[in-house]
């Protein structure tokens, strides 16, 4: 493209002012966030209608949701949506140190935040708290003592859909009977316990509150959590040696949708974070270049615009899925 | 592309304003990658006409194999299975790839900057990318026929589409990626709107194909992210199994309806509103009299944009939607008929006295009133809900449909095709086979698509393989109209292709419009104008009069000062 009038370089050809440019970007990237949040609009109304049909299981599943972690990684957020918006401050001023640096503060909170979103992924695949089709829970009270006697139980009830290694989604389980069994493996653990008995002894050397280290190095923590209505901390679901299910507290039929619905929202929230740190990755570049001044920032405005949007949507993801009453 | 280097010399008649041979948009730069990676909205235009009309054929022969297939009772060419997916595949195709594409993106893309005195869109390597994403999302298209097919039909209802063993998630994926297609195209169309218009161009002097694409854009932009996520719904649902569509785990298949018609009753629009951009055109141009309510048309489009977000209910009136929304969408379903109305009685007006030319566009003009006007008003039998229960699931939906799709949308685009080809190509091509084409597929659309309405009102399920022997007749005749609709779109391609060979070079207003595209040479430059294009009014048509050794229209004034 020839730049025959005298164009600065970053102006394109078809605009005849730097303000035109300036404004035209500005609303495109308006009219793009207005679509985010339609389509963000669309899962919450599928939230609403599941929720509006079922507030039970919500108010039971929640709670197997950090409230802790998820409070942290709003104020982890929120800090980020700060220094993003410091760096717009920075560049518009033509401080160009400091703008780097408020970049690199705001991908230090993205990565923080998908630090913590990986603990707490991590933590509900470990439980088998997973989408509807994977959904398989383990009973965290009993797992100790339980352990064997599950395992053979399951191998009894289940056969070979418990054999195929880690294949959540696989396994076929419907019905709160079944999942709240003993027959249920658990994640990684029930695969070694299939390979060689290793019972209830580990418990004991463990530390408090720790039910297992797994080979990976992660812990299989006791929960805390209770089921409304349900005898103390420490044991969510408890199950008869017979493999049926004994509710301790009520949990509804259909609980496993809500970790589909939790899935789906955060991941495709995180899936958006992944892409902010992708641009202001590509800002960082640009910016240890200088390419940012009072005269051009337009592209850190408008990135700037995005990760508001970004943290904005966990801000309701937050309250929605964490903090039901 | 024919070169015009090679047959410079032998032309005998290059009007003035003509610059094929010289320096235009089409040989400013060579090779493959000047095309593939072009940020010009022309070349990107004709990229995209090149890509739909591909996805046409494909579409329009799946339409073939559907009606011979129903010639007669019983397997006529293969299974039910197979008749399914090639209902399937012409839907998915003609909505997705062909129709919604269609005018924004292939003509649109083309005309829209020229028709503001702009150098380009907005953002062109957005527009660069709304391409190729098209092509991505074709690509899977093709995938999912490679892997199976598919025999959800075009909707991809759930709980069907969710257990069904077809090759489901490609397509759908396809149709995700499309979707972000058409989001970029929106969005730099609206952005374009609003910042580029030259400074003395406000709303109200922009022609009404302006207002018409900007109406449209607004639902590309509002809508389409609805079906994105419905989308990604019905995927997460085959592949992981989440529920919220599954009754079998309290979700809700109904939901997924909604969802899908909150974006594509909104889409018919998508379709529809550029089309009727079109029509407001090729009728004041070609009756040379300036359009009639300028302003109401112009509200109308946006009326429409607005309306056609509130009425998807109108699809679900036998999906046990309650009662009282049953009659809150049928409402406001007749509530769109007004804008639509009001549109169509302008054009009658601006036709009244007029001094009307029957070329090739103007006959698909014509017909696009007259079919969009029976496509229009049979919606309103649909929108009533007592009718609508006796006609829902019945040819008398797929005759409205194709009537206000086909009839008014897909004509509409060979209108605008026929009318701006001139511009794109730098050719005339010949009225006679031009002619014949509106002709042949306005004859054949009706034979097709008229004689449903009786099947479906007779009580002809859509959708069907096999049907009862008192159907027969009625088939028949559709089906032979469906071959003289293909005939015609042979001869319209015949007479485009062409004309590309051995067209007349066309002078740079062969038609006398007003709006900026006739102030530049046929094609356009590179940069689209040489110097500040001069917009008045682009319906005061009495600047320009009919110069024979031209053979096209010239400015008086430009004539004087010579
Ligand atoms: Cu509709």
């Amino acid at each position: 493209m020839s730049h025959d009038h005298d164009h600065p370089s970053y102006l394109q050809h078809h605009f005849d002012t730097p303000e035109q440019q300036f404004t035209s970007s500005k609303l495109g990237m308006w009219l793009f966030l207005a679509t985010e949040v339609l389509m963000f609009g669309g899962l919450f109304c599928a939230y609403s209608v599941y929720r509006g049909n079922h507030p039970e299981i919500f108010m039971y599943a929640h709670q197997f949701l950090d409230t802790k972690l998820g409070a942290i990684n709003t104020v982890v957020l929120l800090c980020s949506s700060l220094t993003m918006a410091w760096a717009v401050r920075a560049a518009q001023l033509g401080q160009k140190r400091l703008l780097p640096f408020m970049l690199i503060l705001t991908l230090a909170g993205a990565f923080g935040f998908m630090g913590i979103k990986y603990i707490e992924y991590s933590s509900k695949f470990d439980h088998g708290l997973l989408w509807a089709r994977a959904y398989e829970p383990h009973e965290e009270g009993h797992h100790g003592d339980d352990h064997g006697d599950g395992h053979e139980a399951g191998a009894a009830d289940h056969g070979a859909a418990h054999d195929g290694g880690d294949d959540h989604g696989d396994a076929d389980h419907n019905g709160a009977a079944d999942h709240n069994g003993a027959s249920d493996h658990n994640g990684d653990a029930a695969h070694e316990a299939a390979a060689g008995d290793h019972g209830g002894e580990q418990a004991e050397a463990l530390p408090d509150g720790v039910l297992e280290i797994l080979p990976s190095g992660l812990k299989v923590e006791k929960s805390t959590i209770a089921p409304p209505g349900s005898a103390p901390s420490g044991t969510v679901l408890t199950v008869s040696d017979d493999g049926h299910g004994e509710h301790h507290g009520p949990e509804p039929e259909k609980t496993k949708v809500f970790f589909s619905i939790y899935f789906l929202m955060t991941g495709l929230h995180g899936i958006h974070v992944l892409g902010g740190i992708v641009v202001i990755f590509w800002l960082l570049f640009k910016s240890l270049g200088g390419a940012f001044g009072p005269e051009y920032y337009t592209p850190v405005d408008l990135v700037g615009l995005y990760w508001h949007l970004v943290d904005l949507i966990w801000i309701f993801l937050f309250p929605l899925l964490y903090l039901i009453h | 592309m024919s070169t015009p280097e090679t047959k410079r010399g032998g032309l005998p008649h290059q009007p003035p304003g003509n610059t094929l041979g010289k320096e235009n948009y089409l040989n400013a730069s060579r090779g493959f990658l000047s095309w593939a990676l072009t940020l010009d909205h022309k070349r990107i235009g004709l990229m995209y006409l090149v890509s739909i009309l591909t996805a046409f054929l494909g579409g329009g022969l799946a339409a073939l194999y559907v009606r011979t297939e129903l010639i007669a009772p019983g397997q006529t060419l293969g299974d039910a299975d197979m008749y399914n997916q090639a209902f399937t595949l012409h839907g998915a195709i003609m909505v997705f790839l062909f129709i919604i594409p269609g005018i924004p993106a292939a003509l649109g893309n083309f005309v829209l900057p020229l028709l503001l005195g702009a150098k380009d869109v907005a953002f062109p390597r957005l527009n660069l990318a709304s391409y190729w994403l098209w092509v991505c999302g074709a690509i899977f298209a093709v995938i999912s026929l490679a892997t199976g097919g598919v025999d959800t039909g075009w909707t991809f209802y759930t709980p069907y589409s969710s257990s069904t063993t077809t090759s489901v998630i490609p397509i759908v994926t396809g149709v995700f990626i499309l979707g972000f297609s058409s989001i970029f195209t929106g969005l730099n169309f609206i952005v374009t709107t609003h910042k580029l218009r030259p400074k003395n161009m406000g709303w109200f002097n922009m022609p009404l194909v302006m207002w018409a694409l900007y109406s449209t854009a607004i639902i590309q932009v509002l809508a389409t992210p609805v079906l994105a996520i419905t989308l990604l719904l019905l995927i997460a649902e085959r592949a992981m199994g989440i529920g919220i569509f599954d009754p079998a785990l309290g979700g809700d298949a109904v939901l997924f309806q909604h969802f899908f018609w909150f974006y594509s009753h909104p889409a018919v629009y998508i379709m529809i509103l550029p089309a009727m951009g079109i029509i407001s055109e090729l009728i004041a141009v070609f009756s040379r009299k300036h359009i009639f309510g300028y302003t109401f048309i112009a509200y109308s489009s946006v009326a429409i944009a607005i309306f056609g977000f509130i009425v998807w209910g109108h699809h679900m009136f036998t999906s046990g939607q309650s009662d009282l929304l049953n009659m809150i969408f049928a409402a406001l379903t007749f509530s769109v008929s007004i804008p639509s109305a009001i549109k169509i009685w302008n054009w009658l007006a601006t036709l009244y006295k007029g001094s009307i030319s029957w070329d090739t566009p103007m006959l698909y003009a014509l017909s696009f009133i007259i079919l969009f006007t029976i496509g229009g008003l049979t919606g309103l039998f649909l929108g009533m809900l007592a009718v609508d229960v006796f006609l829902h699931d019945t040819y008398f939906v797929v005759a409205h449909f194709h009537y206000v799709m086909f009839g008014g949308t897909v004509i509409a685009f060979l209108g605008g095709l026929f009318y701006w080809w001139p511009k794109m190509t730098g050719r005339m091509y010949s009225e006679t086979s031009g002619r014949l084409s509106a002709a042949l597929i306005f004859i054949g659309f009706n034979l097709t698509f008229f004689i449903q309405f009786i099947l479906g009102s007779q009580g002809m399920p859509r959708r069907y393989f096999d049907y009862l022997p008192r159907y027969e007749f009625y088939h028949q005749v559709s089906t032979i109209g469906a071959y003289i609709t293909a005939l015609g779109f042979m001869v319209a391609a015949y007479s485009l292709a062409m004309s590309l060979v051995r067209g007349k070079l066309a002078p740079a207003n062969p038609w006398g419009g007003n709006s900026l595209e006739w102030h530049t040479t046929s094609p356009p430059p590179l940069h689209n104008f040489e110097g500040e294009p001069r917009s008045d009014d682009p319906y005061d048509y009495g600047d320009w009069k009919w110069d024979d050794s031209v053979e096209g229209f010239v400015r008086k004034d430009a004539e004087a000062t010579a």
